[in-house]
């Protein structure tokens, strides 16, 4: 019960991070405590559903896949603060696509 | 059980003191302290190895990973600093707010949530679930992690110079 508790709060302080934020790093720091809204939650029903090993088992692709996004999207907040020199979403108006 | 819940509400305010704290280096340390309180979860919880993996890679690679980027990207001027800490100020005092009502709300509703149980206890170990069982996720791992790999190549390539 707690525990569920715990997620909503996870996430509602993840999305209200996001939303709230104007600086790129806050924004995957944001979405790095989504991720772990969503880890606790995976531990939670795996607990109640008395099947841990599964849960342990998307817990950890989930883990391997955090990495790489965050990776990548470090790796593009670089990019971004090497073209506009700047880390505020709001100068970052000359997306072409 | 009141130290699980202890635990619990160590957790939602690290996360709370992440987001809301001033500096991003403070963010980034308070992230790793997040996955720390985590990993104590998954531990009480019986599940040791996501706890390793949290530990290990939560709690130390991706602050590291952070404070890389914060170390790398331009610090902001000392003007910047002041009209920054009026703006935030007013943008993130609901959260705290937000967060005890829907706590106490969730509480003092007391919503039952009905799991279906199952009786006997899935004895399977989770290294040879991930082995045996779930093959085709290790191939997305390692298919996510190539690409990962290439991504930040593709990122950092030196772009030769026109003319």
């Amino acid at each position: 019960m707690v525990s569920a508790i715990s997620v909503v709060l996870l996430f509602v302080i993840g999305i209200y991070c996001i939303l709230a934020t104007h600086n790129l790093i806050r924004v995957l720091i944001g979405l790095e405590i989504l991720i772990k809204a969503v880890t606790l939650l995976l531990i939670t029903a795996g607990f109640i559903d008395l099947n841990m090993a599964l849960a342990q088992g998307l817990v950890i692709t989930i883990i391997v896949i955090e990495v790489v996004i965050m990776t990548v999207a470090a790796g593009v907040v670089l990019g971004i603060h090497r073209h506009y020199n700047s880390l505020d979403v709001r100068n970052i108006r000359k997306l072409k696509g | 059980m009141s130290l699980d819940i202890f635990i619990l509400v160590l957790l939602v305010l690290a996360a709370l003191w992440t987001v809301m704290t001033r500096s991003l280096l403070r963010s980034a340390i308070g992230l790793a302290l997040t996955s720390a309180i985590l990993t104590i979860v998954m531990f009480r919880m019986g599940a040791p190895l996501a706890g390793v993996f949290e530990l290990s890679v939560c709690a130390g690679l991706i602050p590291v990973l952070f404070i890389s980027v914060i170390s790398l990207t331009q610090p902001l001027t000392y003007k910047e600093i002041v009209e920054h800490m009026k703006v935030r100020l007013k943008r993130f005092w609901a959260l705290p707010l937000i967060v005890i009502i829907l706590g106490i709300a969730f509480v003092f509703v007391n919503a039952k949530f009905k799991v279906n149980a199952p009786l006997a206890a899935n004895q399977i170990d989770a290294r040879s679930l991930l082995w045996h069982l779930r093959q085709f996720d290790l191939l997305g791992q390692i298919i996510i992690l190539f690409s990962g790999v290439f991504g930040v190549v593709v990122l950092f390539k030196e772009r030769k110079k026109s003319g």
